[in-house]
């Protein structure tokens, strides 16, 4: 994510006074120290200048909060994958239906692709034959993204404990696992709120961590400046169109 | 259901037909008759399975409902194919059983249509669940692989000598000795 300096010049007394005052409030909201920093925050910035300032206000400030509210977004509305595998389906149908309406909440929107979701809820027990497909629609869904393993036969096998069954997380890295045979649409429901909770409080607490699979994101291709090897992907504005120039 | 004494005519009428056909030096091809809670089977030999059932499609058991197998391990033999057979004029059911010895047992496919008659279109993915669950190979069906379990699956799951699988389950009680990966 590619920020804008706050100001172009943070040498004036106003802008100062306005960035320290932000600080301040940021702080006291946060209400706890930041970033191993022991003194109080205002005494600590206010002794800052200019540059250093800025990058003191950018690192501290903007990043954290910004990071919240993308947070914050994020968790109160997930696209939950339109993907059901058994019994547990019928309950999670009744979680967006009107009694339960899981829209109060703001995961109404069950996506048919793939592609445009980021939370899979598997509802339902898992045969060795489908835990492909279900990787494949995992691997294909956004990042970030969830899995929600509801049920026994999910997370446990349950009572289907036998040759043809494998347990999620086997084959996939699951957030939430909602316990019953099946979950009433309240549980998986908790199970999601859980997982709100989860995604504000620690968006860092993603099973990327927890599998130690830092570096396997996907390069996004910047026009401008971008990391190096994105520009082995073709660009938006199509500089070195491949089709046309094969030899360049 | 034909009862009792219907079936046993059932069965005279194959042993005649049957008795006097080309087939007629192997003998009868009905081994055995079972009369058991209104219900009439037919145990027949394995190689004639197919002219069976076209006999009793001329007598009007014109519909195969279900292929299925059965295996009565450590008995032997061991393996068995059921042909449950309904005509659906009179609303009468007869069931056709056969044996099968051995591990990796063959019978004629009663699905393709041969020489000796047409064959049964229900017995194609039906067939193939036999063989998927029980390691049955039905000679001359034409695309005899697995329906239900992934095509590199190793083993015939409902076999009695096949493990039940799955995972062990840590509960309270046994998390210390069947923490991870169980047992």
């Amino acid at each position: 994510m590619r920020r804008e300096p706050l100001a172009q010049d943070a040498g004036g007394a106003d802008q100062r006074r306005l960035l320290v005052s932000q600080l301040n409030s940021r702080q006291l909201l946060r209400g706890s120290e930041l970033h191993g920093i022991n003194q109080p925050a205002h005494l600590r910035a206010a002794e800052l200048e200019g540059d250093e300032l800025e990058r003191y206000v950018h690192e501290r400030v903007l990043t954290t909060s910004l990071d919240k509210a993308v947070a914050w977004a994020r968790s109160n509305s997930f696209f939950p994958l339109a993907f059901g595998l058994a019994c547990c389906a019928m309950e999670q149908f009744h979680a967006a239906g009107p009694r339960m309406d899981i829209a109060r909440f703001g995961y109404e929107a069950f996506r048919a692709s793939p592609r445009q979701a980021d939370l899979i809820i598997l509802a339902g027990r898992v045969s060795i034959k489908m835990a492909p497909i279900i990787r494949r629609l995992y691997d294909q869904m956004l990042e970030p993204k969830w899995a929600v393993s509801m049920g026994a036969c999910c997370s446990s096998m349950g009572v289907f404990n036998n040759y043809a069954l494998v347990p999620a997380d086997k084959f996939l890295p699951i957030d939430v696992y909602v316990p019953g045979c099946p979950p009433r649409p309240e549980g998986l429901m908790h199970g999601i709120l859980k997982l709100r909770k989860m995604v504000q409080d620690d968006p860092d607490l993603g099973w990327r961590e927890r599998y130690q699979a830092r570096g396997t994101e996907e390069i996004l291709p910047e026009p401008h400046g971008g990391p190096p090897g994105a520009a082995d992907i073709a660009s938006p504005e199509g500089d070195t169109p491949e089709g046309d120039t094969p030899g360049a | 259901m034909p009862d009792a004494t219907g079936l046993e005519l059932i069965a005279q009428e194959l042993r005649a037909a049957e008795g006097a056909g080309p087939q007629a030096a192997t003998g009868s091809p009905v081994t055995d008759t079972i009369f058991f809670r209104g219900r009439g089977t037919l145990m027949i030999e394995p190689e004639r399975v197919r002219a069976v059932l076209a006999r009793l499609r001329e007598r009007g058991y014109r519909f195969l409902c279900s292929v299925h197998g059965v295996d009565h391990h450590p008995h032997e033999p061991r393996l068995g194919v059921v042909y449950e057979l309904l005509d659906m004029a009179r609303v009468d059911r007869i069931t056709v059983k056969v044996l099968l010895h051995g591990d990796e047992p063959e019978i004629d496919s009663v699905y393709p249509d041969g020489e000796d008659g047409p064959g049964w279109p229900t017995a194609d993915h039906q067939e193939r669940e036999v063989y998927d669950m029980f390691g049955v190979v039905f000679r001359g069906h034409p695309d005899l692989r697995r329906i239900l379990m992934p095509e590199d699956y190793e083993g015939h799951p409902l076999r009695r000598d096949f493990p039940v699988g799955g995972e062990p389950v840590t509960f309270t009680f046994n998390e210390r000795s069947a923490s991870g990966t169980g047992a």
